[in-house]
């Protein structure tokens, strides 16, 4: 069995008293793309966080392609990348220059290349020297999905990435990010408040509420398990009854 | 270390300056202005003391505004971080934290440059300024106010790291706090005792003591110089070990990813 692009065990963090996250584990195997989903405040961005090495576990270990993020982190997110509507990137430089500052920064080669398959690949060709800031929403997101591709990374965290885009450029996107995970190695954690969208593109969910995995499993087939007639439902349950569900 | 992350950081840098005019502007025009000011001034003491003032005064204004622009080339680098809120894109990449200061202190050096160049044309050009005065104590005195610049430049950026976008106010009047204890323009044994002690602190008041030496007496106080050099490192150092503890700390609590809410409480 191949490697596990990510693994991640025990994983807790705590601010004071407040547990946001409980000692979960979970794993991304390559190419497969695993939907995280739970209710706001359910610990979906903290986990991402940790996985992005910009919030430290209380406990827990995060491997990325078997490596410790915390024994070698620049190794570890050099192989990993993100897109986030709350992360713009810098809206005072243009698309190549921002694509090509990461570029650097994720030691990409033949970057000129690089940047110009992504340009096109995301539609972006017209917006090259085009500040980022005044580019619309949906526009920046598809410049921060070029990032999050900048270093063709082994492990793709998403959180909420077509949050702002109309329903032609989402498609447009999620056909992308297939594309990403048949062609190369990697795998993508996904968060997404949109459940047609998580049936279509996730191969797993995992539904986290108040800082656990409440439910993991197929998409297509979890809400009948549970007697509920499709993800949107059962997400509601988990969202308002999820003592009504076992806690896994 | 990697140079291209650190590249990277500086190019960034260089992107942002060449787009602006607002950004441009700053680099030399505040320094100009204090050494047209600065110029006038020793031009009319030295006329009506018959003291040559030009290299005493004017090359001690221009030498302190050196030590000014280091220090904010820092942190303006810095601010353009915190300003397009960018720490979440950016420390989520392989970056260490010595491959980003290394960054900001080559940015300040560059950004640094056209400042003191403008600085030394119209000094030398207009107001006979001559660094041969001053012999060879030019050198590390140049040295040790380009590495007390880095040190407050790296400590203030941790504390705006620390205290949020908010406390960038606290950065802008560092150098003019320690202006008066460093004896830029007189020596320091004017100063009342309290203010001595807080001198022999800061690595400027060495060299400031130097060259007004080296003028006057054509003396080089070489042991001055040389702790001078080290109290300066030791500053380079202790400032890196506060902004990595300072980084350690908002990625434990999370600042990082939410450092727009200045505090987590």
């Amino acid at each position: 069995m191949a490697e596990k692009v990510l693994d991640v065990k025990g994983l807790r963090k705590v601010y004071g008293t407040t547990v946001a996250v409980d000692g979960i584990s979970f794993s991304v195997a390559p190419n497969e793309v695993v939907g995280l989903l739970g209710p706001n405040g359910a610990g979906k961005t903290t986990t991402i966080n940790m996985v992005l090495g910009v919030l430290e576990p209380t406990s827990g270990t995060i491997k990325v392609d078997g490596d410790d993020l915390a024994l070698y982190r620049s190794q570890v997110l050099a192989r990993t990348n993100f897109a986030a509507v709350y992360a713009p990137l810098p809206g005072n430089l243009t698309v190549y220059q921002n694509l090509h500052i990461f570029s650097l920064l994720y030691g990409v080669k033949d970057i000129s290349g690089h940047i110009e398959r992504l340009l096109k690949r995301f539609d972006l060709g017209k917006f090259r020297n085009t500040k980022c800031g005044v580019l619309s929403s949906g526009e920046q997101t598809r410049v921060g999905l070029a990032k999050a591709m900048v270093n063709e990374p082994h492990l793709l965290l998403l959180d909420e990435p077509t949050a702002s885009l109309d329903p032609s450029v989402a498609r447009d996107i999620r056909v992308v990010i297939h594309d990403f995970t048949a062609q190369g190695r990697g795998g993508v954690l996904w968060t997404s408040h949109n459940m047609h969208e998580v049936e279509a593109v996730c191969d797993r969910v995992l539904f986290l509420s108040h800082g656990k995995i409440l439910l993991e499993g197929n998409p297509k087939t979890l809400p009948q398990e549970h007697g509920k007639a499709n993800l949107e439902e059962l997400f509601i349950t988990v969202a308002r009854e999820p003592l009504s569900l076992e806690v896994l | 270390m990697n140079f291209t992350r650190v590249f990277a950081i500086v190019l960034r840098q260089y992107y942002l300056i060449r787009a602006s005019f607002s950004r441009v502007l700053p680099l030399f025009i505040w320094v100009a202005v204090d050494i047209v000011l600065w110029g006038f001034l020793t031009r009319y003491l030295t006329s009506v003391t018959a003291s040559n003032f030009v290299p005493i005064m004017l090359g001690a204004v221009l030498l302190w505004d050196f030590f000014i622009r280091i220090m904010q080339g820092v942190t303006m680098a810095f601010f353009e971080d915190v300003w397009s809120r960018n720490f979440l894109n950016l420390f989520s990449t392989p970056i260490l934290v010595s491959e980003y200061l290394a960054g900001l202190v080559a940015s300040s050096m560059v950004t640094s440059l056209v400042g003191i160049l403008v600085m030394i044309f119209l000094a030398v050009t207009v107001f006979g300024l001559s660094f041969l005065s001053y012999g060879v104590v030019i050198v590390p005195c140049l040295l040790v106010l380009f590495m007390f610049g880095i040190a407050l430049g790296i400590a203030a950026c941790a504390m705006v790291l620390r205290l949020g976008p908010a406390a960038e106010w606290f950065i802008w009047p560092i150098p003019a706090i320690i202006s008066p204890f460093v004896g830029v323009l007189y020596p320091i044994t004017i100063l009342p005792h309290w203010m001595q002690a807080v001198s022999r602190l800061l690595p400027p008041s060495y060299i400031f003591e130097a060259l007004r030496a080296a003028v006057k007496h054509q003396v080089i106080c070489w042991p001055a110089i040389l702790g001078s050099i080290i109290l300066a490192v030791i500053y380079i150092l202790l400032a890196c070990r506060y902004f990595v503890a300072t980084y350690r700390h908002a990625v434990r609590t999370g600042l990082i990813a939410r450092y727009s809410a200045e505090s987590l409480s």
